[in-house]
């Protein structure tokens, strides 16, 4: 942890609420960035990121400072995020099937034709917006966040084994929508023995 | 070993946490579509992580609402704290008046008996 963060965190923990507020500015855009890659909109961040800090205002005595502020910020973040997709999905009935298909079979967006960073980042970003709730905050925990499958399943509220298979599913799904062409081609093919 | 199968395992020992079977390793060594698939989790894999580095732009408003948020706990703490002061100051108020009330009565019982006897 950068040690301003850790003096901060510690004049938190003695109390000191100005010293959180400053965490809060020091990290909030970061937890941010989560919020919104797991809800898919602003609106929903803002209100899971400011339950997130909230949740860590009222349990900074139990940040025991053997991982960073913002890995426990993650898992605050994640925990709230899905406590906030579960209360959206029962109000607005979202759907939440698994087979849904989801892959984009326009060629032009083959990525092997486009070697433009940016663009490959805005389909990503697309494509991980695509995905179930459910399946998505898994495959951003682990994959972009590097949180381990235990904590994952700790804060999602599954088992790790239900983990694995959401992140396994999740992967098979955006390799599917990303490289379209392949998938389709593969699809297409008939099994063959090496 | 069939690629459909090799297919189905290449999320899991994609990122390396998983041991692939030996027998899968084979496979893809010597399979060309099932090494094209594992390079496009690769580099579904770096995408992700690259994500990472990326932060948004917080909405408007949001750094002003978590603080407002926290301040309003702060002070509804602080409050609570107060009232909760004051109760105790109260009860303990109360304990000492009751406390001095039962001294005095004894006290004027006992001048009470003392009148009766000296009569």
């Amino acid at each position: 942890m950068p040690t301003d963060l850790a003096v901060l965190v510690a004049a938190a923990v003695d109390g000191d609420r100005s010293a959180f507020e400053e965490l809060v500015k020091a990290t909030y855009a970061d937890a941010y960035t989560l919020a919104f890659r797991l809800t898919g909109n602003e609106e929903d961040a803002r209100d899971v990121v400011q339950d997130a800090y909230l949740r860590a205002y009222k349990g900074l005595k139990k940040f025991r400072g053997d991982a960073s502020f913002s890995t426990w910020m993650y898992r605050i973040t994640a925990n709230c995020a899905s406590s906030y997709l579960v209360k959206r999905s029962r109000n607005r009935h979202e759907n939440l099937d698994d087979e849904t298909h989801l892959a984009d079979e326009r060629p032009e967006i083959d990525p092997e034709l486009r070697a433009d960073a940016a663009s490959e980042r805005r389909r990503l970003a697309d494509a991980l917006e695509s995905l179930p709730p459910d399946m998505r905050a898994v495959v951003v925990l682990r994959d972009v966040y590097d949180l381990p499958h235990e904590a994952i399943a700790a804060e999602l509220g599954i088992t790790e084994g239900a983990a694995k298979v959401r992140l396994h599913r999740a992967r098979k799904r955006l390799r599917e929508r990303l490289f379209p062409l392949r998938a389709e081609r593969d699809g297409e093919e008939s099994a063959h023995a090496v | 070993m069939q690629c459909e199968h090799v297919h189905e395992l290449l999320p899991e020992v994609v990122d390396g946490n998983h041991q692939a079977d030996p027998d899968v390793v084979d496979h893809v060594q010597g399979c060309l579509r099932c090494q094209a698939e594992l390079v496009q989790y690769r580099r579904l894999l770096r995408a992700l992580h690259n994500l990472r580095t990326e932060v948004l732009e917080p909405a408007p408003g949001t750094l002003s609402g978590i603080l407002a948020h926290i301040e309003a706990v702060g002070e509804r703490g602080a409050i609570r704290s107060l009232l909760s002061g004051r109760r105790a100051a109260y009860v303990g108020g109360l304990a000492v008046a009751t406390a001095a009330a039962g001294a005095g009565a004894i006290v004027l019982l006992g001048r009470g008996k003392r009148r009766v006897r000296a009569a």
